[in-house]
């Protein structure tokens, strides 16, 4: 259930997005979802890629300051009050949300990447409420 | 172990007797050999024979940096070029560089001061010596060099840069010393780490490091990385290059090699000369050297000497490490800053690297500081809100050790362009 997200942290200056999807690209590193945040004068671009350890290691060999995190995937209803539904459960139960984006499956139903501090929590709340989490194994395929 | 007993642990009245002598020599050698010098001292009233102790050192006049400019490139040597037998220069960073020769028996005083400090360092015959300063005009390579040859070391004259041969050569021939800069050192040490190479294959004991300000929190950094012991190292070329003051195993100060180079501390602003324990500007008068003898020499480098014998059984004087050399010196919106200082509030905090860079600007006629520091990748996960603590943490230590709103910049491990000699910790973009 546990999903391996890379988030790397980019200096505010052009092209260092591009030098780090280049070298995904060149290690054949797919990206299935991303997001990126930004603070004043850096971002911490955030991916979930499908040889997560493997892309760990590339960015870190090219002097990129990677870490990889622990997020959670759920798969939002696509219709009226789905994401609703979805976030009043975590709130009901005292869940803090640090954050989250979302995208769009082949199926077209909607996904959403969360990161809490309480991941496992997440997991437990999400699955005692009927919702389908995404594995690890399926997203890394998208 | 101690190199020269005689000198290095005598009586400090024998020392003392043996650089009034020395004194009373160099000033007869520059008034009769050198025209500036002749007329700096006539000015004062000054004849050769006047001058019998060096208690009369405070009536003399002073040479600058900008003396030994204006005196390019041989107006200050006092024997004629046929005695020269070598010639160093140091990068003139403003304008012409700063020239400086050697006769014989200067290099042979050279490797016998730099042979005692390697001998602080327990460096001698059994161990094999890594020199990774740069050889050429720059005096740390080829001065390291014949001083690790006289103690009797196996020396790997490699020079400066070229990290992967460094790394390949210290594991190969198993090098127990090395002396470069300590930010090379700690480039070293991070190669080695990121390379994931096992530190039992480096069998380094010690290292000297020097030729760049540096402190102590460095010192502690490069001592995990490599699993050494770091030794200071001082010296300035134009008073012979490293070799001039070093660190005994006591680490309590440098030992001024006070038979060769005699230290005064004046305040720089009035040139009174200061006692023990106060800090001002270091002072040096280089009683020996035959090819340009400098008397009262103004370093810049601010410090302060402690005269009481140290443990180890020295009885020369120790000098502080360096605060930072007025050159370095930045004046922003009036006050006094040194990349020093900077340095020590990023090494106390386990997320930055020490690498950084000061960036200064005038915008609206107003100082501006940026600093941007290199951060950890072990150190941060992935939240926003975590590097903005780290940069509120980085930016109030700073703001309250030097007083001046600095703006902090978090960048991408590597991106400081390091440069295998000397870092180049600031831009001062006001110029």
């Amino acid at each position: 259930m546990i999903i391996k997200q890379l988030s790397v942290f980019l200096e505010d200056k052009v092209g260092r997005l591009t030098k780090m999807t280049k070298i995904l690209a060149e290690h054949d590193i797919n990206v299935s979802a991303f997001s990126i945040a930004d603070a004043a004068d850096y971002g911490i671009a955030r991916f979930i890629v499908d040889k997560p350890e493997a892309a760990l290691k590339v960015l870190k060999d090219n002097n990129f300051s990677v870490n990889i995190t622990d997020v959670t995937g759920v798969i939002v209803p696509h219709k009226p009050g789905g994401l609703h539904k979805v976030l009043q459960i975590l709130s009901d139960n005292c869940i803090a949300i640090d954050y989250m984006y979302a995208f769009a499956l082949e199926n077209g139903e909607a996904s959403a990447i969360i990161r809490s501090k309480s991941n496992d929590a997440v997991i437990k709340v999400l699955q005692e409420n009927k919702l389908t989490l995404l594995e690890a194994n399926d997203i890394y395929k998208i | 172990m101690i190199w020269n007993e005689c000198i290095e642990t005598a009586d400090r009245e024998k020392l003392r007797e043996i650089q009034n002598e020395r004194l009373s020599q160099m000033i007869e050698r520059i008034y009769f050999n050198v025209p500036f010098y002749r007329k700096k001292l006539q000015e004062k009233g000054i004849e050769p024979g006047d001058i019998k102790s060096i208690d009369q050192l405070k009536d003399l006049p002073f040479t600058t940096k900008a003396d030994l400019r204006d005196n390019y490139p041989f107006g200050l040597f006092t024997v004629p070029q046929n005695e020269i037998v070598r010639l160093h220069a140091s990068s003139g960073t403003t304008g012409k560089p700063t020239v400086v020769g050697y006769t014989r028996k200067d290099l042979q005083t050279w490797s016998e001061v730099v042979a005692r400090a390697l001998t602080m360092a327990g460096i001698g015959k059994t161990d094999i010596m890594q020199i990774a300063y740069g050889y050429g005009l720059f005096t740390g390579g080829l001065g390291m060099h014949y001083g690790a040859e006289k103690v009797g070391a196996s020396v790997i004259p490699i020079s400066g840069g070229n990290t992967k041969k460094q790394i390949q050569l210290m594991r190969d021939f198993g090098s127990t010393a090395i002396a470069c800069t300590p930010s090379y050192a700690a480039h070293l040490g991070e190669t080695i780490h990121s390379e994931g190479i096992d530190l039992k294959e480096i069998r380094l004991k010690a290292g000297i490091f020097g030729a760049e300000p540096w402190t102590n929190e460095l010192r502690k950094q490069i001592e995990k990385l490599l699993h050494i012991k770091a030794f200071d190292i001082y010296g300035l070329s134009e008073v012979i290059g490293p070799g001039v003051a070093m660190e005994c195993e006591c680490q309590n100060g440098m030992h001024i090699f006070e038979d060769h180079f005699i230290p005064e501390i004046i305040n720089p602003e009035t040139e009174e000369v200061l006692p023990y324990g106060e800090v001002g500007e270091l002072v040096f008068t280089t009683v020996t050297k035959e090819a340009m003898p400098l008397l009262r020499y103004r370093t810049r480098d601010l410090t302060r000497l402690h005269v009481e014998k140290c443990a180890c059984g020295r009885t020369l004087v120790r000098m502080e490490k360096c605060l930072g050399r007025s050159d370095d010196m930045l004046i922003i919106r009036g006050v006094n800053v040194f990349p020093s200082q900077i340095e020590s509030v990023l090494l106390e905090m386990s997320e930055t690297t020490p690498h950084y860079q000061l960036i200064v600007d005038r915008e609206n006629n107003l100082d501006t500081l940026t600093i941007n520091v290199e951060i950890d990748a072990q150190f941060w996960s992935d939240e926003i809100k975590q590097l903005e603590d780290l940069k509120k943490r980085i930016h109030h230590n700073i703001t309250s050790l030097i007083g001046i709103n600095a703006k902090i910049n978090l960048v991408e491990p590597h991106s400081i362009t390091r440069f295998e000699g000397k870092a180049q910790r600031v831009i001062d973009k006001r110029k």
